[in-house]
C-alpha cells in the first residue's frame, strides 16, 4: 500500500480547512518561485521524465502536450490554459474533492503550467452542477489573489496570471476538450474536427493547453519532490499515484489515492472494505468509468491497474471510475442504463453518435425485458460497430464500447434472455 | 440532447436587477473585450437565478440585446444545455442521478418517493406547487450514491428513511443540511479507513 508521506492529497476527505493558511502548512506554494526560475524547459522536462499521463480520460502524456505549444505566443494571439473541471463521467467522482478541499494544489499547478505554456490567463472549466464546490474554489482563488499567487507577478515568480471560473450546464459533452472550448466561447458545446489541435488553434483560434484537474493538481508535488520519486511508483510509462473513485455493489466506497498499477482486487478488498456478499459474489466491474469496457470476474481477480495492463485486457483506464456490480444486478440493465446515458448525452453533431446511441440503448432495454429475437444480439454488435471510428469525437468510441464489453463478456446472459424457453427475471433491481 | 419544455405563460418584460447589472459588468470582464458572446452561459445563469429558477424567452432576447448576438445563438445554447429551464420549477428542485452508479445502490427507490411527495409526473409542480422533480444523469457523487440534488446542494449517501425525511421537510422549510446523510466526510470510506490517518 501507497504510505501517506507518499499521497499528494493529503487533504483528499476533508480533515482540514480548504483555506490558503492549512493549504500552505499542507506543503503547498512551498517553493513555487524557485520552480518557475528553473525556466520552461526545465519544467517540461521534468513533467517528461515522471511519465505524467493525463488524468481525465485518454493518458496522453502532460509534458509532451505542454511542448505542442508554441514556444512564444505571437501578437496577438496569446496561449490560454484551461482547466477541464467538467468531471461527468458516471463512476467518477475525484476532481469535486480536489476542488472542494486541494483548490490551492490545483491554483498552483495551474501557475506552473501556465508559465509552461506562456499563458496568461487561465479559465477553470468546472460543471454546473458543482456549484458549492465553484463557491469554494472562487473562495480560494481569492484568496490566492489577496495573497499574490495570482494576479501580477503571481507567488513572486515574475509571471502574470488571471484565472477564471467558467460554469457549464449540465452537457457531458463538454469535457471533450473541443467542445469545451466552444462552449467556452458560448456556443452549443458540439466538438470540433481535429485537426487543428487546439495546442495551436483552440480557445479563440489561439494555442490552447487543455488539462484535467488532477493532472494540473499533481504538477507542483511532482517538481517539488522530484520526477525520480513520481516515476518510483507503477509499472513504466503507467508512473504516479492516482485517485481511483470505487462505488457500486461494495462495502465502503470510497475515494482513496493509491499508486498506479495496483490490483483492481486489492482496491477493493482493502479500501472498499469488499464486494458486498463477499467476493464471490462479483459480476463484474467497469474499471475507468462508464466509457470503458466492463471486466468479468475472472479478469478481475489478478488485473492491474493502470493504462496499459487495462488495454491489454480490452478495457482502459480511463477517469479510474471503478463500478463493482455484484451478482445480484441484472447486467444487461446495468450497461443499458449507460447506454441511455450516451442516449442522453450525445450532442447530436454526428449521425452515426446520434441515431446509434438510441438504437443500443432501445436494442438493450428490448434484450434486458427479454423481447428481442436472438438475432438482434449481432446486429446490436454491428451497430456498435458502425458507431465507434465514424465519429468526430471520442464519444461514438465512448458510447459503443461499453456495449462492446457486455456482448463480449455476458453474450450467454444476453442469449438466455433471448430464449423464451431460458428467459428467467432476476430481481429488478434497476 | 433531449427536448424542452417552454413554458406557455409568459412574461412580457425582462431586465436584469441593477445588482445583476453590477454581476453582467464582472462577468464580462473574465472575457476578451471582442470575445462577448462568452458571457452567454453565465448570463443564463444569472436570468435564470432572477427568474426563480427558469429562463423566460424575453430573457433571451434581453441577453441577446446585450451582447450584440442574434436571438437564436442564445436560444441554442439555452435548449441545448440541461441546466437551463425554460418552465417553471419547484421551489424546491429535486434532481434524482439515476445513472448506472447510483442505479445499482438504489435510486430507483429514491424516484418512486418522489413520485409519492412531490408528484406523479417529472417536471411538474406538485399539489403545493413547492416543488418538482426530474432525473438526471449522473452528477459526479458516484461513490457517495444514491444522491439527489436540491436546487444547488447535495443530499448523499441516502437510504429510503434519510430521503423520505428530506421530501418530508418541503412542507415545513426544514431541509436537513446537505452533504451526506450518514454523517461521512467527503467521499471517505464509511468503516475501516485505512490512509491519511494522522490528519
Amino acid at each position: 500500500m501507497l504510505q501517506d508521506k507518499d499521497r499528494i492529497f493529503k487533504n483528499l476527505y476533508g480533515d482540514d480547512s480548504f483555506d490558503l493558511a492549512s493549504a500552505i502548512r499542507r506543503g503547498d506554494w512551498d517553493g513555487t518561485k524557485t520552480i518557475i526560475s528553473k525556466g520552461k524547459d526545465w519544467i517540461i522536462n521534468e513533467i517528461k521524465k515522471s511519465e505524467l499521463r493525463g488524468r481525465g480520460g485518454a493518458g496522453f502524456p502532460t509534458g509532451v502536450k505542454w511542448s505542442f505549444a508554441p514556444k512564444e505566443p505571437k501578437e496577438g494571439r496569446p496561449h490560454y490554459l484551461i482547466i477541464n473541471a467538467d468531471e461527468s463521467e458516471p463512476g467518477t467522482c475525484k476532481d469535486r474533492d480536489i476542488i472542494r478541499y486541494e483548490p490551492q494544489k490545483l491554483i498552483e499547478g495551474s501557475l506552473i503550467a501556465s508559465y509552461a505554456v506562456s499563458a496568461h490567463v487561465c479559465y477553470i472549466y468546472i460543471r454546473g452542477e458543482y456549484v458549492n464546490e465553484g463557491k469554494v474554489l472562487q473562495q480560494a482563488i481569492n484568496q490566492a489573489y489577496e495573497n499574490g499567487y495570482l494576479g501580477k507577478n503571481a507567488a513572486g515568480s515574475g509571471w502574470d496570471l488571471d484565472m477564471y471560473i467558467h460554469f457549464g450546464a449540465g452537457a457531458y459533452i463538454c469535457g471533450e476538450e473541443t467542445a469545451l472550448l466552444e462552449s467556452l466561447e458560448g456556443n452549443k458545446g458540439q466538438p470540433r474536427l481535429k485537426p487543428p489541435f487546439p495546442a495551436l488553434i483552440g480557445l479563440y483560434g489561439c494555442p490552447t493547453i487543455v488539462n484535467n484537474v488532477e493532472t494540473i493538481a499533481v504538477v507542483p508535488t511532482i517538481l517539488r519532490k522530484g520526477s525520480e520519486w513520481f516515476a518510483s511508483f507503477g509499472k513504466p510509462k503507467n508512473r504516479g499515484t492516482k485517485i481511483f473513485c470505487i462505488s457500486g455493489n461494495v462495502n465502503n466506497p470510497c475515494n482513496v489515492e493509491e499508486e498506479m498499477s495496483v490490483p483492481l482486487k486489492y482496491l477493493i478488498e482493502k479500501h472498499a472494505g469488499g464486494v458486498v456478499g463477499g467476493w464471490e459474489n462479483l459480476q463484474a466491474v467497469i474499471p475507468g468509468g462508464s466509457s470503458m469496457p466492463l471486466l468479468p470476474k475472472s479478469t478481475c481477480e489478478t488485473i492491474l491497474m493502470d493504462f496499459d495492463s487495462l488495454i491489454e485486457a480490452k478495457s482502459g483506464l480511463g477517469t479510474a471510475g471503478i463500478v463493482v456490480i455484484d451478482k445480484s444486478q441484472d447486467i444487461v440493465k446495468c450497461i443499458a442504463r449507460i447506454a441511455r446515458f450516451y442516449k442522453h448525452e450525445s450532442c447530436g453533431q454526428c449521425t452515426p453518435c446520434r441515431e446509434g446511441s438510441g438504437w443500443m440503448w432501445r436494442m438493450l432495454e428490448r434484450i434486458g425485458r427479454g423481447e428481442a429475437d436472438i438475432a438482434e444480439i449481432d446486429m446490436l454488435m454491428d451497430v456498435t460497430k458502425q458507431i465507434e471510428g465514424h465519429t468526430i469525437c471520442a464519444f461514438g468510441e465512448g458510447s459503443s464500447w461499453p456495449v462492446q464489453g457486455l456482448l463480449r463478456h455476458f453474450r450467454k446472459e444476453m442469449e438466455d434472455k433471448c430464449d423464451p424457453d431460458k428467459y428467467y427475471q432476476r430481481e429488478n433491481v434497476i | 440532447m433531449s427536448g424542452k419544455h417552454v413554458a406557455k405563460n409568459q412574461p412580457k418584460t425582462f431586465i436584469f436587477s441593477s445588482e445583476n447589472i453590477k454581476k453582467m459588468k464582472e462577468i464580462l470582464c473574465k472575457y476578451p473585450e471582442t470575445r462577448k458572446k462568452s458571457a452567454v452561459m453565465p448570463l443564463l445563469y444569472l436570468a435564470q437565478k432572477q427568474n426563480e429558477g427558469w429562463i423566460p424567452l424575453v430573457a433571451i432576447q434581453y441577453i441577446a440585446d446585450q451582447l450584440d448576438v442574434p436571438y437564436i445563438k442564445v436560444y441554442e445554447v439555452a435548449t441545448f444545455y440541461t441546466m437551463y429551464k425554460l418552465a417553471p420549477v419547484g421551489k424546491y428542485f429535486v434532481q434524482v442521478c439515476t445513472t448506472t452508479p447510483c442505479a445499482i445502490r438504489g435510486s430507483g427507490k429514491i424516484i418512486e418517493m418522489c413520485k409519492k411527495y412531490i408528484s406523479e409526473r417529472e417536471s411538474h409542480l406538485s399539489n403545493d406547487e413547492k416543488s418538482s422533480w426530474i432525473e438526471v444523469e449522473c452528477l459526479g457523487a458516484c461513490v457517495n450514491a444514491p444522491m439527489i440534488q436540491i436546487n444547488e446542494d447535495y443530499y448523499e449517501d441516502l437510504d429510503a428513511d434519510s430521503a423520505e425525511k428530506i421530501f418530508k421537510s418541503f412542507k415545513d422549510d426544514s431541509l436537513p443540511k446537505f452533504g451526506s446523510q450518514k454523517g461521512r466526510k467527503g467521499s471517505e470510506p464509511i468503516k475501516q479507513r485505512l490512509t491519511l490517518l494522522k490528519n
